[in-house]
């Protein structure tokens, strides 16, 4: 197989959030800002890669009645050891994601790909498979993340925007930005936000097509 | 190598066979990560008791108080000068009433039992506006708004809806209310381990 496809179909093709619509507890949940839809985006890609490593590794080993449970474990060992590493060195980024670190146990993407794809191919098309969904799965949260909080904080990557520019033309300056539209850092912004963003990218596909 | 069949033997070797090495290398990764854990957390309190107080010297032995009808206990840091005096006290505080439920927050108080600083340590109010906590009770220029430099004893600790000297965060007063229950629950607490030594004593006395 043609590995370079195999990769790239992650982002546009078969992208898990704007096309598949997988994983969407996550998606809505996490993408207040940029660097937190970032940071869920690189520990899922992380958990994705090494699980359908090992997968792929010991899938002919694995009775095909038990599959589901050893899989769930593989998983379930990546996901703890992605939530241990992140408490003990990005400790901010850890408290921003809480609850969602350990949800990516049951984040259909993962599981999804573990059955679908690593479990029928060799190491080295699930190991690309896996980065490519999930840097797809991770630039489409950072998209997300980005738009809704220049909207909502108008900031972004907690830059400030417009307190940033007024700085760029005159340093002086004790200009205060106010608050963005509140409703797009809170849950129902994110809806309407990935909503707009799914209709973008279809229309952009029809045309190519 | 072909597929293992699903007989019951292969199945429990295979279960147990991944199980093992699951935890095997879960057991290795909290070994390495255990002592940095404990650290962050650590860094982030002393962090924390820092940017409340004025200058310390080191501090003392932390202690734990439960305040009367008080859903959990509090933890008192002491802060002490180079002679061992203590010239401040930090203290972690929490409230339950909070737009989300539980908050918890690091007040200072200098010896006169005035706020040098606060810090919000956990909260779940909504971003943008119960949120602005952090940042809201901390503007020294407004001299309605801010808690720094203010003495519970003497100013009206409650937000001015509910006739107080504070004016709560605009469109947020139920996060308001719980800071600055907060706040007074700290305060109060305090008050009773340092001024109140003979009431806090007959206390002792009435339950005996």
């Amino acid at each position: 197989m043609n590995q370079w496809k195999n990769f790239s179909k992650g982002f546009i093709k078969e992208n898990p959030v704007f096309i598949l619509l997988l994983g969407m507890c996550p998606t809505l949940g996490t993408t207040g800002s940029a660097i937190n839809g970032l940071g869920m985006g690189l520990a899922t890609t992380f958990v994705l890669v090494m699980s359908n490593l090992v997968i792929s590794l010991i899938k002919n080993l694995i009775p095909d009645k038990v599959r589901i449970p050893a899989f769930i474990v593989v998983i379930a060992t990546f996901v703890t050891i992605v939530q241990m590493v992140m408490q003990a060195f990005v400790p901010a980024l850890y408290e921003s994601l809480g609850l969602f670190i350990p949800l990516i146990v049951v984040n259909c993407i993962v599981l999804g790909r573990a059955e679908a794809f690593a479990s029928k191919n060799t190491v080295l098309s699930s190991v690309v498979d896996g980065l490519g969904i999930g840097l797809g799965f991770a630039f489409a949260l950072t998209l997300l993340g980005s738009v809704r909080e220049i909207l909502g904080s108008i900031s972004i990557f907690n830059w400030k925007i417009a307190e940033g520019f007024a700085k760029l033309f005159n340093p002086e300056t004790t200009f205060a930005q106010g608050d963005g539209m509140l409703v797009f850092i809170l849950a129902p912004g994110a809806f309407i936000a990935l909503g707009f963003l799914i209709a973008i990218i279809n229309r952009l596909n029809k045309t190519k097509a | 190598m072909a597929k293992l069949e699903s007989s019951f033997k292969n199945m429990l070797i295979a279960l147990f066979g991944v199980t093992f090495v699951a935890s095997a290398s879960l057991g290795l990764v909290n070994d390495i990560t255990k002592a940095p854990i404990a650290e962050a957390e650590k860094a982030k309190k002393t962090n924390a008791i820092a940017a409340v107080l004025p200058e310390f010297n080191h501090l003392g032995e932390t202690e734990k108080m439960l305040p009367d009808n008080a859903k959990d206990s509090l933890e008192i840091y002491p802060a002490l000068n180079d002679q061992g005096e203590v010239i401040a006290n930090a203290v972690k505080t929490y409230s339950y009433n909070g737009f989300n439920g539980y908050i918890e927050v690091m007040v200072g108080f200098n010896h006169d039992g005035i706020i040098t600083g606060y810090r919000v340590l956990k909260h779940e109010e909504t971003p943008g506006l119960g949120s602005k906590m952090k940042t809201w009770f901390n503007d020294i220029s407004k001299e309605n708004q801010t808690i720094l430099e203010k003495n519970p004893e003497k100013v009206n600790l409650t937000v001015s809806k509910d006739g107080g000297d504070i004016d709560g965060i605009t469109a947020a007063t139920i996060s308001s209310r719980a800071f600055l229950e907060s706040v007074n629950l700290a305060y109060n607490s305090l008050h009773d381990i340092y001024d109140g030594v003979t009431s806090a004593t007959s206390k002792k006395g009435d339950k005996q």
